[in-house]
This record gives C-alpha cells, sequence and structure tokens, in this order.
C-alpha cells in the first residue's frame, strides 16, 4: 500500500496540467484578487475568494483528477492486471483518494499561506472548525470524482462528465458571482460547494460551521461513496 | 502433481456461449498451449483460471486452489501476463518493477529479470516512451516477479520482433526448468510447437483437439490448426 501511494505521488507530480490546474492557476487567481483594491460590503476581495480557492482546487483534484485517473486505469486494464496480483485493484484507486486528498490539503493550506503572507488575510480565527470544513469538502469532492470514475466507461467520458460539473458546483461556491441572490443562495446551500464555502467562510470568520452545512458534506460524501462502490465498473 | 485442473467449465455472456463443456488437466512444470482462432473461448478460459470471472459450469483449481474462493492465496502462486494490459504513461521501467515486486513475499531479483528481458538499458524509461516490443517485454516481466508457480501468458510474443521472440521463448525454457507451470495463449503455431509440451486447440468454445505439437501435427501444426479451426477446410 505504501509503495502504490508512493508511486501515484510520483505520477500526480508528473502530470503537469494538473499541477498547473490544481495548484499554479488557483493561486494566481488568488493574487489577481489580492492585488485588486475592490471590497463587498467593507470585505477585501482577497478574503472572499479565498475560500472559493480552495473549493477550485477540491474540484480540480476531486472531480476532474480523480474520475480520470480512476477510468484511465480501467480502460487501460490496470486495474484487472492488478486484480492477478496479491494487491488488487482496490488498494490503487485508494492510494489515488489519499494522494488526491493529501494534495488538496496541502494546496488549502498553501492558498492560507499566499492570503496570509501576501495580502495580509487573517489565517481562519476558528481553526478546528475550519480544518474540518476542509477535510469534508475534499472528501465530498472525491467522493463525487470517485462515483463518476466508478461509472465512466472511458477517461474521455470521465474528464467530459467532471468538467460539465465544474461549472454548477464552482457556481454555486461563488466562484463568478461571489454575492449570490437569495434563491441561488437557497438552493446553492444543499450543493456540495455552496455548503462548503459557506462554511470555510464561517471559520475563517471565527464561526463555527453551520450543522447543515456539515450535514450536506458528510451526506455528499457518504452518499456519493456508497454508489461508488455498489456501482463500481472493473472492467 | 497435477498444476491445473479443468473439469466442464462452461461460460456465457449473455445469450453467446464463450466456453461449452472445457476440460484438460496440466501437469506440474508442464507448458501447455492454448490455442484457437479470435473468440475461440481462449481469454475466456484463462480469465477463469485467473479468478477474474465466474464460471456458470464446472469445476476448476490451479494449484489446489479455488479461483474463486482462494483467490488470496491464488494470486501469491498464479503471474499472470494479459492481453492488452498497459500501465501508467509516465511510470518507468524500474518504477514498475519495484511495484510490481512489492507485492509479493519473495519477488524474484530486479535487475536480473530486467537483464533477462534485455530491459535493463530502459530502467529510467518511462512506459509511454517504450517500443511495443519493449511494452510486451516488459509485462512479461511483471508476470514473472512474483517468482510464481504458474504462469499465464496470454499473447507472449504479439508484437516482438525474430530476436525479441527467441530471447523470449528462451526466457520461457528457463523458467520452466526453474519448475515453474506455464499456460500459454498463442496464435503462433511454430511457438507452440517449439515450446509447448500438450496443446489444446480451441473452437467455438469447445476444445477440438488435444495432445503433443507432434502427435497432432498433420503434416505441421498449422495444418492441423487450420484444418479443426478453418471455416474451410481446404
Amino acid at each position: 500500500m505504501k509503495m502504490l501511494t508512493i508511486t501515484e505521488a510520483k505520477l500526480l507530480v508528473r502530470e503537469p496540467l494538473a499541477l498547473f490546474w490544481g495548484l499554479a492557476f488557483p493561486m494566481a487567481l488568488l493574487a489577481v484578487m489580492g492585488l485588486s483594491s475592490t471590497d463587498i460590503g467593507g470585505v477585501p476581495l482577497v478574503t472572499i475568494y479565498e475560500p472559493i480557492v480552495i473549493a477550485f482546487v477540491g474540484v480540480v483534484f476531486g472531480v476532474q483528477g480523480i474520475p480520470v485517473q480512476v477510468a484511465g486505469y480501467r480502460e487501460r486494464r490496470i486495474l484487472r492486471r492488478l486484480a492477478t496480483t496479491p494487491a488488487g485493484p482496490v488498494r490503487v484507486v485508494a492510494a489515488q483518494l489519499i494522494v488526491s486528498l493529501v494534495v488538496v490539503l496541502a494546496a488549502t493550506a498553501g492558498v492560507l499561506a499566499v492570503g496570509r503572507l501576501g495580502f495580509g488575510v487573517p489565517l481562519p480565527r476558528q481553526a478546528a472548525g475550519f480544518a474540518g470544513v476542509a477535510v469534508l469538502s475534499a472528501t465530498a469532492m472525491l467522493a463525487l470524482g470517485l462515483l463518476i470514475g466508478a461509472v465512466a466507461p472511458t477517461a474521455r467520458s470521465a474528464g467530459a462528465a467532471g468538467t460539465v460539473l465544474f461549472f454548477p458546483l464552482m457556481y454555486f461556491a461563488g466562484l463568478w458571482t461571489p454575492q449570490l441572490s437569495p434563491a441561488t443562495r437557497h438552493i446553492g446551500q444543499f450543493t456540495p460547494l455552496g455548503a462548503g464555502a459557506q462554511a470555510l467562510r464561517d471559520t475563517m470568520a471565527g464561526g463555527w460551521p453551520h450543522p447543515q452545512a456539515l450535514l450536506v458534506l458528510a451526506g455528499w460524501t457518504l452518499v456519493c461513496a456508497v454508489l461508488a462502490v455498489r456501482f463500481f465498473r472493473w472492467e | 502433481m497435477t498444476a491445473i485442473e479443468v473439469e466442464g467449465l462452461s461460460k456465457r455472456y449473455g445469450p453467446k456461449v464463450a466456453v461449452d463443456d472445457v476440460s484438460f488437466t496440466v501437469a506440474e512444470g508442464e507448458i501447455f498451449g492454448l490455442l484457437g482462432r479470435n473468440g475461440a473461448g481462449k481469454s475466456t478460459t484463462v480469465d477463469c483460471l485467473a479468478g477474474l470471472r465466474v464460471p456458470d459450469h464446472g469445476q476448476i483449481r490451479v494449484a489446489g486452489l479455488d479461483p474463486r474462493q482462494d483467490r488470496h492465496e491464488l494470486r501469491q502462486v498464479l503471474g499472470v501476463q494479459l492481453q492488452e494490459s498497459q500501465l501508467p504513461d509516465r511510470l518507468t521501467v524500474g518504477e514498475a518493477m519495484r511495484l510490481y515486486a512489492s507485492f509479493y513475499p519473495r519477488p524474484a531479483d530486479v535487475d536480473g529479470l530486467l537483464a533477462q528481458l534485455d530491459l535493463t538499458d530502459k530502467r529510467t524509461t518511462r512506459y509511454r516512451r517504450l517500443s511495443g516490443g519493449q511494452k510486451q517485454r516488459l509485462s512479461i516481466a511483471l508476470a514473472l516477479i512474483g517468482q510464481p508457480r504458474i504462469a499465464i501468458l496470454d499473447e507472449l510474443t504479439t508484437g516482438l520482433d525474430p530476436v525479441a521472440r527467441r530471447d523470449a521463448w528462451q526466457l520461457i525454457d528457463d523458467i520452466r526448468n526453474q519448475g515453474v507451470t506455464i499456460v500459454l495463449v498463442t496464435h503462433f503455431m511454430d511457438e507452440a510447437a517449439r515450446l509447448c509440451d500438450r496443446v489444446a486447440i480451441m473452437r467455438d468454445g469447445r476444445i477440438a483437439a488435444l495432445g503433443a505439437p507432434a502427435a497432432l501435427a498433420q503434416p505441421t501444426l498449422e495444418d492441423a490448426f487450420v484444418a479443426l479451426t478453418g471455416r474451410r477446410t481446404s
């Protein structure tokens, strides 16, 4: 398992596109917001965007990365080959999830560091709550990605599904319009990143996450993971 | 000692019968060839031996184990080289070997195996930069890295140039001399005639002929194959 995880980590590091969209681009986006002097209701734009950028990282590695990795391994018969070894196919998928989770959490810490050091955004005041929400948001994205990868017939279709989902997920996180109308916000609180971004924002400001947000994130994680395991196509 | 026992194996996919009441045994240390045209049922038979598919009917014992119920034990002693199975593009030859070696309690020597398959200077080459023949050789190496007692090699030499084919044959001889039982799925009659102690020729999911290549050859194994499996027997 250790060897599989190390190998998957090496492979991820060798994917320049994943690193660009998952690490470089979100940092750059944050920096652009940081250089702007705009504020909304007295809150600097960079502070508003920090949780959105953290949500973005989760989508890139979870919903766009994982499905292509999992479906690609199936398509190339790597899972099948592993099924003939003592390692089995489950462990390599687990290794992919572990590596992606670690990368998302490391990138989250990176975003906080850039925000703090570059633009003076305060670190989360409710640190424990923030950490919990960050982990839960990441697992929700990974579980959703796993579900897509579980059922998508090819890496190409898995990638397409991830890209299509990117837009509604990030819309409700507030990527294009940080201030959603009351109606969209009402819908958004039931989407994983609508709930996730809001809970990240609350904990950054020093409050506890709303229990409903935690329930929504845990619910998405659980339902997607159960469906993924139930419907996983090994070949 | 019997390495593999197959008794009354049948498998259908919907209405299509892939394998129909197939029985054979493979002795320990034997090289057993599975021949047949595409769609004759070779791969389904191999999948059932490897525990990748559940037979509809029949009994299978591989190294005395049930491929489904004793999966875990079987994976330790069975090495499988699957058709069209690839590796991640950015994984190097050496990394792939070390990774697969880590799955087994007593792996073969990575360097020795790479040398035997003429891949030593490709250690740091990524999978996607390998030629078709090099990928094939790596695939063989991965099937043997766990020092299996039984190896199933599906289309072993497809894509290899004539020299590499001879090298692969030499390797098969070598590992057989170490006592490994080998099931060879192949399209090449010269390969089967050269390597196999016995062959089974499959047609439409059944075994059309079974025996030593020399006994079946009339006058060559290929003629016998065409006569048994061809649409027209000319």
